[in-house]
């Protein structure tokens, strides 16, 4: 977290940005996930909350097709116990790809398509947005900021301003966050939209963070595997390159010695 | 040219082999082939590349098992082989920015040879072959990125494949032979497909004759002057590749390796674009069509030739029209490769190595430069300063290529070169050593 500190006083100092872009982009606040940075890793507890939010609120008009219920019992995951894997997925019906019947979905199973068919589906969504495009639309922010999904939709869900506006018979709401600042989706989360089984207490932006961090979750679920072999690689890879380095110092070492000797003897 | 000493097979299976098909003789020579000891660092890249490329090719066939080439199955298969396939995430993640290495090792790589004149004689078939390579590599790249048939994929073949529509009179027949239909489709992504796993072997032979071409000439190297020929003084100016540069080399590229297994491991989404992790949707088109990094100079290049700049004007006044600002783009982009391909005769001096051409070492940094102003330029929504950027950084590549280069090397008033490699190591790089 310091060197973090560094970086953004250093980019600060070279007027390079706030993490927040304007205009256009819509605005993306920088939430602090637990996920963030090369040693991050989920919160279940956070992933648990989300889920709960997700099914909860979400779920009734967005859908998540990519991901298996079987997935939130993975370790690096919500880690949900088989049982309660089970009864998440019979909570829905699904049509049995053999006798083309409806039954209650199994953890084998997928979470359904979106209900409402225009509510984009949401396994994706964290990876599908970003924020942080700056300086210059260089980007260099998603270095230090990461890539913005899952701050992306947590400043969506809490960038709603109350305005409304009615155009071709649909009601459109304006939103900070949202690129063209108007969004056909409503507000949903007000904050106690659902009770927390730990106790935390739901306010809209504690809401908001959850189910992004679940989404993120839902996005990229082997997002733990993947830093445990970029660090076991880095540090290999760095041992490596230390022994290679001495090799090829102690084997040009006689190449550049001959030149000495030849000075020393002329 | 041979200071060292010959193959000779030892045991009797290498003798029976030897006398069949003497293989590993020409494995020994390849090995230890006489390299100019006074190669900097910037040699590196090419070993860099040829490990991209195996590690593409590895990562692609292991890809290749999973991925389904059909419009409704080709996006789900890719998020199946993230979340089901035994480290799938780690093939894609790595196959996906192995591109971008591949890449960015290739730009360093030819701007080296452009700094120190490694396309001049007689080394011009061996540039032709790497240019050769960058084509196959940027359509192997291109076709490869429509096949997780994101929102981007598909916007990008569209936009990339219209630019053949652009041609006058045969470009939309042009256009519909190589979609397979009247728009980007199934038949695309099936032929992308097929070629996507065909191209990179053809750039193994053609790696292999690019490296049998400088291995027939010699490296160049930073002072630009030959190894002289007879063997005391051969022996003095050059190293066998093993182990002097086989080990440097892999230092070198361990250290890329760190970086790049860094950028897998902990941002492996920071290169592509997040757009693409929506499935096409051929009536949803993105707000911001852009390639992917490696080709936005070019991409930047294609923009900057609007109707209102007068040299379009003036083409498509002499041509009665045929050749409008679209048209007029597709060939300035493709001009701007081509004038690489030229290089070897477009360069008037006789001196190979940037670094005693005075004049020559400002012009460089400076296309070095624009090439970096192109790549942003390429970035950006063509708006504000951005057209007028565009159009000056490609008026400037154009310009350096064909007025800059061939003038210099008569007005240019060369530096002093080193007679021989070994007076050139024994400057630069034997004192540091200590």
């Amino acid at each position: 977290m310091k060197i973090r500190t560094v970086l953004i006083a250093a980019l600060a100092a070279f007027g390079l940005g706030a993490p927040v872009a304007a205009g256009e982009e819509g605005h993306v606040k920088d939430f602090s996930f637990s996920f963030e940075g090369p040693f991050g890793v989920y919160d279940r507890a956070q992933l648990r909350r989300g889920l709960q939010v997700y099914l909860e609120v979400c779920s009734a008009c967005h859908g998540l097709k990519y991901v298996p219920f079987r997935a939130l019992g993975d370790p690096d995951g919500p880690a949900l116990g088989e049982k309660a894997v089970k009864e998440i997925a019979a909570q829905y019906e699904v049509m049995d790809p053999d006798s083309g019947e409806m039954r209650p979905a199994k953890p084998s199973d997928y979470f359904p398509r979106s209900p409402n068919p225009k509510a984009p589906d949401l396994s994706l969504m964290a990876k599908a947005r970003a924020g942080f495009h700056g300086p210059m639309g260089l980007g260099i922010n998603q270095i230090v900021y990461g890539m913005g999904g899952p701050e992306y939709i947590a400043s969506l869900l809490t960038g709603f301003t109350g305005e409304e506006k009615e155009e071709a018979g649909q009601t459109f709401y304006e939103n900070r966050t949202f690129p063209i600042g108007w969004i056909a989706m409503p507000p949903v989360l007000s904050g106690e939209d659902v009770e927390y089984a730990d106790g935390t207490k739901a306010t809209a932006e504690q809401e908001a963070q959850d189910v992004a961090a679940f989404l993120m979750w839902a996005a990229e679920p082997k997002m733990m595997a993947r830093k445990r072999m970029g660090f076991v690689g880095v540090v290999y890879l760095v041992l490596l390159a230390s022994l290679l380095y001495l090799t090829n110092k102690t084997l040009w070492a006689a190449v550049k010695r001959r030149r000495e000797k030849a000075a020393a003897e002329s | 040219m041979r200071p060292y000493e010959p193959y000779t097979p030892k045991t009797r299976f290498e003798k029976w082999l030897h006398e069949r098909l003497p293989i590993v003789e020409l494995l020994y020579d390849t090995l230890m082939i006489p390299t100019p000891k006074n190669l900097n660092w910037m040699w590196i890249w090419g070993i860099v590349l040829a490990f991209t490329l195996a590690m593409q090719i590895a990562t692609g066939i292991a890809l290749a098992m999973h991925y389904k080439p059909d419009v409704g199955l080709a996006f789900a298969s890719v998020e199946k082989i993230m979340r089901d396939v035994n480290a799938g995430w780690a093939l894609r993640y790595f196959h996906a920015n192995g591109a971008s290495l591949f890449f960015l090792a290739v730009y360093l790589h030819i701007f080296r040879g452009i700094y120190y004149g490694s396309y001049k004689s007689p080394r011009e078939v061996t540039w032709i072959i790497g240019m050769l390579i960058y084509f196959v590599m940027m359509a192997t790249a291109f076709m490869g990125y429509v096949l997780p048939w994101g929102q981007m994929s598909f916007w990008g073949a569209t936009v990339i494949t219209g630019l053949f529509g652009a041609i006058p009179g045969i470009g939309e027949t042009i256009q519909t032979w190589l979609l397979g239909g009247p728009s980007v489709g199934d038949p695309t992504l099936n032929r992308f497909f097929a070629l996507h796993y065909l191209l990179p072997f053809v750039l193994v032979g053609l790696v292999i004759l690019h490296i049998w071409a400088f291995h027939h000439t010699g490296n160049n190297n930073p002072a630009g002057v030959d190894p002289r020929r007879e063997a005391e003084g051969l022996k003095k100016d050059t190293l066998p590749f093993w182990p002097y540069f086989v080990i440097k080399d892999l230092f070198a590229l361990a250290i890329v390796l760190v970086v790049f297994v860094a950028i897998v491991g902990f941002m492996p989404n920071f290169l592509g674009d997040p757009i693409n992790y929506e499935e096409a949707n051929p009536l949803k088109t993105p707000a911001h069509i852009v390639p992917e990094w490696y080709f936005l100079p070019f991409y930047a290049i294609l923009r900057a030739f609007t109707s209102d700049v007068w040299v379009v004007q003036f083409f498509n006044w002499i041509s009665g029209g045929i050749i409008d600002a679209k048209f007029f783009g597709v060939l300035a982009m493709f001009g701007a490769i081509i004038a690489l391909v030229l290089l070897p005769w477009l360069d008037t001096s006789r001196v190979r190595s940037g670094r005693y051409r005075p004049m020559f070492k400002w012009w460089f940094w400076l296309l070095v430069l624009d090439f970096v102003v192109l790549t942003w330029a390429g970035s950006q929504k063509p708006e504000g300063l951005v057209p007028t950027i565009s159009l000056i950084a490609a008026s400037y590549w154009f310009a350096f290529f064909f007025v800059i280069l061939p003038l210099l090397g008569i007005f240019e008033k060369p530096l002093p070169q080193p007679q021989t490699i070994e007076e050139d190591f024994e400057a630069h790089l034997a004192g540091k050593a200590e």
